[in-house]
């Protein structure tokens, strides 16, 4: 114990160890999160969804991450092959990093640093880089399309979520997520921000490219988008920093309006269950909501997706944002912060 | 003031929510999938299915090589080739029908005067080669003796409706 804690190897070794307690359950976790959308879609449309591998199916992420192992890894001729290769591994890399600083429960984070929402928001949009770069390395008319309309999309919803970010910093009055999470003590920021909530859920939708804002990889038009001339391991990633960043935006929401690792009513049945889990629960039901959003709405269009992040989110959110902080004002509950 | 409600009405999401209500409902609702290969749908009496050669109960068979279902098939998936037989009788020494030309009409079931032909109620018969398809006088007698059972039962179902 002493060597882990007072050496400098040890203190490797410690940050590694660390790294990979919250690395593991999240791997696992993506896994199953394919399986549970497989499931939830499913039952949605009345299916039973996959039931065959193992009980009730629950084998059925390992059988498929075996079939994309197994499979050949091509390369287009006309690819660049070594940004063809690089774009996976950023994109999945990017979604791995970010949870460096998400605390899982009160100071239970890899990298407690006081500017953790920029670090997150910079690691988010820094995966819009994988896209493009996989679509430009391609070489392919689909792929090139489905990496300019990912472009624009997630640049467009990041600045409304920009303006949601600063207004929860505003009632939070800190940068340091776990400070933001104990801000909210008294109430969830999503009753006093309900729209921004709203807001921020939807745009979380179009940062991961999910349902109905899949505009990138639309089946219908484009193939699968900047994907189509993955296969193998490369795909695999690419499907896995999806899945991921479903996670990491589930866990953003969970700190900046849910209270991150805290029970709903801070007295005895609820604080029974620990912080961790409370804050596994939030997720959990986030998640849900994608994969329920996913088997209700159809895809937009690529010019009412732009109409929605522009002429909707943006006037919406920097509304909500200037009222937040007149009330704030007003009546003197702007946090003070030494 | 339509445009004002209309904007009310998009930025509290009614419709939205009212979507959502509809996908959870569902979600809760008993699943309309037959496990396939351990549980099957019913199927109808006149389902037409693998085809098979019929035998009367004295174990002759019925086909008399009148060529009827020959004539009548749409597809010209029917060969027939017939002889006296020894005993004076007329029965076909050649019937092949090639599966992969039948377009399972049923009309060499409606054609045949002493029902011999008939289409069963199997359909579980997909082959690994093209040549297994070429179904011949032996393989559609023997499947005939394996479903005769049920093909009856389903024939006497039918035989009001006909």
């Amino acid at each position: 114990m002493n060597f882990l804690f007072h050496t400098i190897a040890g203190g490797i070794i410690l940050a590694f160890l660390k790294a990979l307690a919250l690395l593991v359950p999240l791997l696992i976790g993506v896994a199953y999160l394919t399986y549970a959308e497989r499931k939830v879609l499913a039952a949605m449309q009345l299916r039973k969804g996959p039931n065959v591998v193992g009980t009730f199916g629950l084998l059925q992420p390992f059988a498929d991450a075996i079939k994309l192992l197994m499979k050949e890894t091509i390369i287009p001729a006309g690819a660049n092959r070594l940004l063809f290769i690089l774009a996976p591994i950023l994109t999945f890399g990017l979604a791995i990093l970010a949870w460096a600083v998400i605390p899982v429960n009160n100071g239970w984070a890899n990298a407690n640093i006081n500017v953790g929402i920029l670090y997150l928001f910079a690691i988010s949009s820094l995966g819009v880089y994988g896209v493009i770069i996989a679509g430009w390395a391609s070489n392919s008319k689909y792929a090139f399309l489905g990496a300019l309309r990912s472009a624009a999309q997630m640049v467009s919803y990041e600045v409304a979520m920009g303006f949601v970010i600063v207004s929860v910093l505003l009632c939070a009055g800190s940068l340091n997520l776990n400070d933001i999470v104990l801000a909210q003590r008294n109430v969830w920021f999503f009753i006093p921000l309900f729209p921004m909530f709203v807001v921020f859920f939807i745009s979380a939708l179009a940062e991961t490219n999910r349902s109905p804002f899949d505009l990138p990889e639309g089946e219908s038009e484009i193939v699968a988008g900047f994907m189509v001339e993955y296969s193998s391991m490369p795909y695999a990633l690419f499907f896995m920093g999806e899945y991921a960043s479903m996670f990491l935006m589930s866990a953003l929401m969970t700190i900046l309006f849910l209270g991150g690792w805290l029970s709903p009513l801070p007295f005895a049945p609820f604080t029974w269950l620990p912080g961790p889990l409370w804050f596994l629960i939030k997720i959990l039901l986030c998640l849900f909501v994608f994969l329920w959003v996913r088997a209700t709405f159809p895809r937009y269009r690529y010019d009412q997706l732009m109409r929605l992040g522009w002429k909707v989110f943006l006037p919406l959110s920097l509304g909500w944002l200037v009222l937040t902080a007149g009330v704030l004002i007003a009546t003197g509950w702007l946090p003070h912060v030494s | 003031m339509a445009l004002l409600d209309r904007t009310a009405r998009g930025l509290l999401l009614g419709e939205l929510m009212a979507g959502m209500a509809v996908t959870l409902r569902y979600f809760f609702r008993p699943k309309a999938t037959i496990n396939y290969p351990y549980e099957k749908g019913p199927i109808s009496p006149r389902f037409k299915g693998e085809h098979a050669l019929r035998r009367y109960p004295s174990g002759e068979e019925r086909c008399i090589a009148c060529k009827l279902c020959e004539a009548i098939c749409p597809a010209q998936a029917i060969t027939i080739e017939a002889e006296p037989r020894a005993d004076g009788s007329r029965r076909a020494t050649r019937y092949d029908i090639d599966m992969t030309k039948c377009i399972y009409c049923d009309l060499c079931e409606e054609a045949c005067p002493v029902d011999a032909i008939v289409q069963g109620p199997n359909f579980e018969f997909a082959t690994e080669t093209r040549e297994e398809l070429m179904y011949d006088k032996e393989k559609l007698l023997s499947n005939g003796d394996r479903w005769e059972a049920e093909i009856s039962r389903r024939l006497e179902l039918d035989e009001p409706y006909r």
